[in-house]
């Protein structure tokens, strides 16, 4: 008897840049429920930082509560991790970024931790453009304390037990765009073809990225009267269009017709590469695009792929004018330059 | 080891063997073969894949099962088809007699010695002896080899089985008192003889077994040295089938057939290859009382005529008759024994671990060296054989052995040939109606085992050259199904089903009846005896077997390859759970395309086109699953991962049909 991953792996499994192969990236086998979205999000993680040949040490997985925050303890156990209090995970990441921006930023949080307890701190993050990644595991359901509505549970949806939603949701998409996000895409854990291209472009991307992802719940909100089950998205998904991730010197091969794809060029010289379903939608613009989300909810469709990008934003250590070097690494003189320079100071201010 | 996956080497040339599939067996025969054309094991290498192609098509056409990619779209893998899950119990599926090897493996494991040696006995008979001396072709089959660095080592494990078993007389089948009346002879003593009378007495068959020599068990007994395979062992596996009520006329050469015709209903014949081929060079007409034929002399120490031999000698061969001719000189005081090969090292045809202990007991094998001519001393005394040392070229692609020139002069006392044997029936009429092909050989149906005089079967060595004690055992079953099915009139083409089953494994939550948990262990070696004792001795076991603990922890390393994962394609939500647990990376959800395409985009590419792939139907999101098979584990951990139980293990029980499951059938069926 064990569910203990064996340590074996394909002895033809590819390896990345650094030697390294999937495998590498995993953490520990996951203690969620068998079939649980959070577990695909995870591997996505896994596949992107694989192909991306990030090094692990160089990665910072921060978490609030909820079956989401947990989920950091099952990819990348060789980065560091930070599991904070409820709905705090913002301010962690916040702090963290500003003490030393070498590192990347991956915060995962849930419907729960980010649309409710956390929801100030969520907002004051976006405001003021951490460069970071956050990934909401989007359920709509308090699957840890046994199913009740979360609040981005949509009105005509009902619990596993038939009760009805009463609220409207809190769309975090569209919140994030308003509030400025500079990177924002929505995607479904059960595609990963279009989720990994957007959490590669999130992880390459400066600035706030914010991924909702739709995370069934399969204990608790995976019936046939759920709006976020695998039957229901499968069947109201309608992408903006097919992303492709193109890393820092390759071309786009393919060639789309006018007007149809759209370019969105990342931090480190990678592109985003856009083939877009739909004439009117516009990714680089704000506007555009929250009209175009809001037709689409109107048409009972869940919009999900790269819905709005900003390449070109500040983010907050550059805002704020930080030292380019992390706070750990600077020496003691710089740090507390002493009484002589104190003075200099005070009297500059008298 | 090199990759000799199909090939098998006779008289010197590459031959490519592919396995039948057993429904199609009526229509072709246990396996096709064709020669490469070659000697080389590298330039037969470079047509292995072309002739398996060619003779694997040979049978395709109704059989998606074994197809090569083509370019048709990927069907659902039919998995009521018995052959698909035996085909990825790797070991089972080698192995000519199907034993089911993991089945006995966890029965070892859960200590239970008897019922793991019933298990082989049923379907191998020979379980202590095959233990010990076994080809083991499951063994390079072994899934571990190609997931971890080395196969499980089953054919120990086997001995294991026969080392610490209990009392099995109780489990033998019952033989009726009454007789059916049917009397079937036997002509020779060896183990396809022995199985046929196994299988057919407890049919109330009467089995009559001639034996030449004073003693059964043929070139079980007569050729492999006590130090490999110990005379209580082979007594005891040898006379609980003759004790089963076979009559044993031993002493008894049998010179003529057709007598035997009129007196028994049928005749099977299992005189093995007893001839061992001489060395007509320069010198050989002299006539030295110091040459042997390897064979022959090999008989005269198991039968104690022979107990020593000069002090220098040399073995000529490289098979595993050199190997064991070698061995047991020493071990009769030869101080100085070489071996000479006349291909180069690499080449050489005996196993690999019979090299192996060879060279640890420090006897040298010289490679690329001919014999050329006998030396003999004033007296006429041998003295010494003049060699040729060989280089091997290439001529239009092909590799050649050529002299050098040099020449090299070894003194010796005797000198053994080992240098192949061949079949002999001076004894069968040719006017009786068995008509000899290629080689002398009889004409045999690869199925049925028939010549082509009804009443007579033939089986081992004696059916198609050389082989070894398990294909023995394989023709034995079919020999007898056969002889059965002519004794009731029933036509030979209808062959009896495997009996197969299919059951879900699960207990209840992580909880599955058989140890999921993957060992990471290496291979155990089997301790050996100390060398300064068994050097001196004929009858010192070399090889100890594994104690109960090693045995333990080898057992550990199998994979369990019968408990398969089985795909229920209207539960999958493809949530990809099973992709992302497997540790191997086998389960893929993709898009329909042909074999060759699919194969190639699955997230680590499926280039072992031996192995299946295992492919679901259309799926809600229109894709498929499918899984390769030839790097699964069978952890369980898909089905553990699943939401929806559409993964689910389930143990495939595979056992071959013999004379006595159809029987219990037939039962069943009135």
């Amino acid at each position: 008897m064990t569910f203990i991953k064996p340590l074996n792996h394909h002895p033809k499994l590819e390896k990345n840049n650094l030697g390294l192969t999937r495998r590498d990236y995993e953490g520990a086998v996951s203690s969620l429920c068998a079939g649980c979205g959070h577990d695909s999000i995870s591997a996505s993680i896994i596949e992107s930082c694989f192909n991306l040949n990030i090094e692990s040490y160089k990665v910072a997985k921060l978490s609030g509560i909820g079956c989401s925050s947990k989920a950091p303890a099952y990819f990348l156990n060789q980065s560091h991790g930070f599991n904070s209090v409820h709905g705090r995970m913002p301010s962690v990441a916040t702090g963290a970024n500003c003490a030393n921006r070498d590192l990347l930023y991956l915060g995962v949080s849930g419907d729960g931790d980010s649309a409710s307890i956390g929801i100030g701190q969520f907002i004051h993050a976006i405001r003021r453009q951490v460069n970071m990644v956050y990934i909401i595991e989007n359920n709509g359901t308090y699957g840890l304390t046994k199913g009740q509505f979360s609040a981005t549970n949509d009105l005509d949806s009902k619990n596993k037990y038939g009760d009805d939603n009463l609220f409207k949701p809190i769309d975090l998409a569209t919140m994030a765009i308003q509030l400025g996000a500079t990177y924002v895409a929505r995607s479904f854990s059960g595609d990963r073809e279009q989720l990994i291209p957007l959490i590669m472009g999130a992880m390459q991307h400066k600035g706030f990225a914010l991924l909702d992802i739709i995370s069934p719940c399969v204990t608790f909100n995976n019936h046939a009267a759920s709006t976020k089950s695998y039957d229901y998205i499968r069947e109201h998904n309608e992408a903006v269009g097919k992303t492709d991730f193109v890393p820092l010197g390759e071309e786009i091969k393919t060639s789309y017709d006018e007007g149809t794809s759209v370019e969105v060029n990342l931090h480190d010289g990678s592109k985003l590469s856009l083939e877009k379903t739909d004439k009117n939608f516009d990714p680089c613009d704000a506007g555009k695009s929250l009209n175009f989300m809001r037709e689409k909810e109107k048409e009972g469709k869940v919009l999900t792929g790269l819905l709005y990008a900003d390449s070109t934003a500040k983010d907050l250590i550059e805002t704020l004018n930080m030292t380019e070097t992390p706070l750990n690494q600077l020496d003691q003189d710089l740090i507390c330059p002493g009484s002589k320079i104190l003075d200099l100071i005070n009297k500059d201010l008298s | 080891m090199k990759d000799k996956k199909y090939l098998f080497k006779r008289n010197s040339t590459w031959w490519v063997k592919v396995a039948v599939p057993k429904s199609l067996r009526n229509e072709f025969g246990f396996d096709l073969r064709q020669t490469t054309g070659e000697s080389d094991l590298q330039n037969a290498l470079k047509h292995r894949d072309k002739i398996v192609k060619n003779l694997k098509s040979r049978f395709t056409k109704d059989s998606n099962e074994f197809a090569l990619p083509s370019d048709k779209l990927l069907e659902k893998t039919d998995i009521s088809d018995p052959q698909y899950f035996h085909k990825v119990v790797d070991c089972q599926y080698a192995c000519p007699a199907h034993t089911n090897v993991p089945e006995y493996i966890r029965l070892i494991a859960q200590r239970k010695y008897t019922d793991a040696y019933m298990l082989n006995w049923e379907s191998n008979v020979f379980p202590g002896i095959l233990g010990r001396v076994c080809d083991r072709p499951c063994e390079p089959a072994c899934r571990r080899g190609r997931t971890h660095d080395k196969a499980v080592a089953i054919c120990r494990l086997k001995r294991v089985t026969y080392d610490n078993k209990g009392d099995v007389e109780i489990y033998l089948p019952e033989v009726p008192s009454e007789k059916n009346g049917k009397k079937i002879a036997l002509i020779g003593g060896g183990p396809a003889s022995l199985t046929v009378a196994r299988d057919l007495l407890p049919l109330g068959y009467e089995c009559t077994i001639f034996e030449k020599d004073h003693k059964p068990g043929g070139l079980m007994r007569t050729n492999i040295p006590s130090f490999r395979l110990p005379e209580d062992v082979l007594d005891e596996e040898i006379y609980r089938v003759v004790e089963m009520g076979a009559t044993l006329k031993t002493n008894s050469y049998i010179d003529k057939l057709n007598p035997l015709l009129k007196e028994f209903d049928s005749v099977f014949v299992g005189t093995g290859a007893p001839k061992g081929k001489d060395l007509n060079i320069s010198g050989r007409n002299r006539g030295s009382k110091n040459i042997h034929i390897g064979i022959d002399w090999l008989t005269s120490i198991a039968f104690e005529h022979v107990k020593k031999i000069g002090k220098k000698v040399i073995v000529i061969g490289g098979g595993n008759t050199a190997m064991d001719c070698c061995r047991s000189a020493i071990r009769l005081g030869a101080k100085d024994v070489k071996v000479t090969v006349r291909s180069p090292y690499s080449q050489m045809k005996a196993s690999e671990w019979e090299i192996e202990e060879t060279q640890e007991e420090g006897i040298p094998i010289l490679d690329n060296t001919s014999p050329k001519e006998f030396l003999y001393d004033d007296k006429g005394k041998l003295c010494g054989m003049k060699f040729e040392k060989m280089k091997q070229i290439e001529i239009d692609g092909k590799k050649k052995m050529r002299p050098t020139g040099e020449e090299v002069i070894f003194e010796c006392d005797d000198v053994l040939l080992a240098i192949g044997q061949e079949n002999a029936f001076p004894w069968i009429e040719k006017d009786i109606g068995i008509e000899f092909g290629e080689w002398e050989m009889p004409i045999v149906d690869k199925l049925t085992m028939q010549s082509t005089h009804p009443k007579v079967f033939f089986g081992g060595d004696s059916a198609w050259g050389p082989e070894n004690i398990i294909w023995a055992v394989a023709h034995g079953h079919q020999a007898a199904i056969s002889i059965d099915n002519f004794c009731s009139g029933i036509s030979l083409k209808e062959r009896p089903d495997p009996m197969t089953n299919l059951v879900s494994q699960k207990m209840g939550i992580h909880e599955w009846s058989y140890d999921n948990d993957i060992s990471q262990a290496q291979r155990y070696v089997v301790p050996h005896a100390e060398m300064s004792k068994s050097l001196k001795d004929l009858k010192t076991e070399v090889e100890l077997g594994f104690d109960e603990e090693m045995a333990l922890e080898e057992a550990q390393r199998c994979l369990n390859c019968d408990m398969q994962t089985v795909f229920e394609d209207d539960l999958c939500i493809e949530c990809d759970a099973c992709v992302d647990i497997c540790p191997t990376d086998c389960i893929n959800f993709i898009d329909n395309d042909t074999e060759e395409k699919i194969r190639d985009k699955l997230r680590v590419p499926a280039i072992n086109l031996d192995q299946s792939l295992y492919v679901s139907g259309k799926l809600k999101t229109g894709r498929r699953m499918v899984k390769d098979e030839d790097m699964c584990v069978h952890c369980g951990l898909c089905a553990e991962r699943c939401p929806t139980g559409a993964w689910d293990i389930k143990k495939n029980s595979y056992k071959e049909s013999n004379t006595l499951s159809k029987r219990i059938k037939a039962k069943e069926v009135a």
